[in-house]
């Protein structure tokens, strides 16, 4: 348990060392947002309806395209062959690595969605909801990434790669997401139902994803 | 299957029984397709509501069939890579993803066809039509992934590990496109599942189905002893660049 | 053949679009099968063979050299 803490904060302190890595996701998330109705057309109506999808793809992009982070930087140095034969079980590490991952970058791209959803007309009084339901969602974003990034370690270009292989993951998480938010804006129904299925699968990924992450990663370690 | 028959575990009495079997299998491929094609345009009628369109359902349904089955075969080849360590398991599981693919675009656009006649409408995102679109790009994903690892043990892992995600999470990703359906119910009577079929539409629909599994266990070996002659043709090679240097 | 009715086109269209992804796939295959066999067939020829000094392989295709004839 400790050995995790402290992997985690290790890599949270690196991640803010480095810096830039976090301000490009969130720069990439304001330019996507901010092209995205002059795709669409300025009418105010039709972006407030379309605000909640976009918010999370967006989300879901940004984060993804971040997520090679998670173990790209410790395999080329050979930290992660040092981590591999610590105390902590290299599936404790992947979970260790993906919360990192969640604070450093997930956290960060919800707390700018509010402002983000502002250029959308999305409506205010459902902003904590918003907020809400991404730290509650982004959880899985950062564990489902993590098993894109551990299948394509050390891979050339494997940028894209890692969003062909999750993409189709991240239905679930889109679909409740941004039901959860609909729901409050629109209605009908309550947003609580699909926000416990967010919950589920964020639990669920937390759990399940290090295990797939691991063996992946083992298999890149010949 | 093949794969499962441990005497079949050496790659060269698999060789052997795959080319043994094979002429054989495209005979009875050509059979059943030629009698599943006969039954589907002159023996069945034409269904009272949907007229003649329905004659698409005798390729889009045996087709689901295949697509939806070959993710089976590779998610149980992966559980024979990862937990059983069967030496052919992952040539199955290679060979087997581009074929599902295909299928699976086949179902993709038979209903995209069938639908618009029947519904109007080219695409329509309802459960079914999503999850194979979904179970596509999963497919898809293995092909990538099979590419982009050079080494074929680390891809034989990889993919077998990524096919077992996405067969863990395919219910969840059916699931909530089922109650994202009902959410936002979607217009139009479309019975994706077909009309209710009478028993004399039924028997071209098996003709055909056992034709496209035919189709797929022939397609599957060859591919498969494809893959095993071009593992064998890739040592080879290091093989020779090995000699060469030496000399 | 009967007729098709109202809606022929996307009958046989239907048809003929997934006739042509399977041919595709079919003929694919098969040549991927073939050229493989032609590979393996011209390095042997040349005197190449798996018994001589082959490198070892790591993972689970060493099997398949080893165990194979």
């Amino acid at each position: 348990m400790k050995a995790a803490l402290a992997l985690i904060r290790r890599d949270i302190a690196l991640a803010f060392r480095e810096g830039g890595a976090i301000g490009v996701a969130l720069g990439f998330y304001l330019v996507v947002i901010a092209i995205a109705p002059f795709g669409l057309g300025p009418d105010l109506n039709l972006l407030s309806r379309v605000a909640p999808g976009l918010l999370w793809i967006a989300l879901l992009l940004a984060a993804l395209l971040s997520a090679d982070r998670i173990f790209h930087n410790d395999y080329e140095d050979g930290s992660l062959d040092v981590l591999a034969m610590g105390t902590l079980p290299l599936a404790g590490v992947a979970a260790s690595k993906s919360l990192a991952h969640w604070i450093t970058t997930c956290v960060p791209l919800a707390l700018l969605a509010p402002v983000l959803g502002l250029l959308l007309n999305f409506p205010i009084h459902t902003i904590p909801l918003l907020v809400l339901a991404m730290l509650v969602g982004t959880p899985a974003v950062s564990f489902i990434a993590s098993i894109g990034a551990s299948l394509t370690l050390g891979l050339r270009r494997s940028g894209l790669l890692v969003a062909l292989l999750v993409l189709p993951l991240y239905v679930p998480v889109l679909i409740f997401g941004v039901s959860t938010i609909s729901a409050a804006v629109t209605g009908p129904g309550s947003p609580w139902p699909p926000f416990l299925m967010l919950c589920a699968i964020s639990l669920a990924s937390m759990v399940l994803a290090p295990l797939a992450a691991a063996a992946a990663l083992r298999t890149g370690f010949r | 299957m093949t794969f499962s028959l441990t005497n079949l575990a050496n790659p060269t009495r698999f060789l052997n029984f795959a080319g043994a079997v094979i002429p054989w299998l495209a005979v009875l491929t050509a059979i059943l397709l030629g009698v599943g094609l006969y039954q589907a345009f002159f023996v069945a009628p034409a269904d009272y509501q949907q007229g003649e369109t329905v004659r698409i359902m005798y390729i889009h349904v045996p087709a689901a069939w295949v697509g939806m089955g070959c993710y089976v075969v590779i998610a149980i080849a992966a559980l024979g890579t990862l937990i059983w360590r069967h030496p052919l398991a992952d040539v199955a599981a290679k060979a087997a993803a581009p074929i599902g693919a295909t299928f699976t675009f086949v179902i993709l656009v038979t209903g995209s066809l069938w639908g618009k006649p029947m519904w109007g409408t080219y695409w329509v995102w309802d459960a079914r039509l999503t999850s194979l679109l979904v179970l596509f790009l999963l497919y898809l994903g293995l092909i990538a992934l099979w590419q982009a690892i050079e080494e074929p043990g680390r891809a034989g892992r990889a993919a077998a590990i990524l096919a077992l995600v996405g067969a863990v999470n395919l219910p969840i990703i059916k699931f909530s496109v089922d109650w994202w359906n009902t959410l936002h119910q979607p217009s139009s009577v479309l019975r994706a599942d077909g009309p209710t079929i009478d028993s004399a539409l039924l028997t071209p629909l098996f003709v055909m189905g056992g034709a496209f599994l035919a189709l797929f266990v022939l397609l599957h070996l060859i591919a498969m002893r494809a893959e095993i002659l071009r593992r064998r043709v890739r040592v080879l090679q290091q093989t020779q660049v090995a000699q060469a240097a030496r000399a | 053949m009967l007729g098709l009715g109202p809606h022929a086109s996307f009958i046989i269209a239907a048809y003929a679009v997934a006739f042509a992804a399977l041919g595709v796939l079919t003929v694919a295959t098969l040549a991927d099968d073939r050229k493989q066999r032609r590979l393996l067939a011209d390095l042997e020829r040349r005197g190449i063979t798996r018994r001589s000094a082959a490198k070892p392989r790591p993972a689970a295709t060493s099997t398949v050299t080893r165990t194979a004839s």
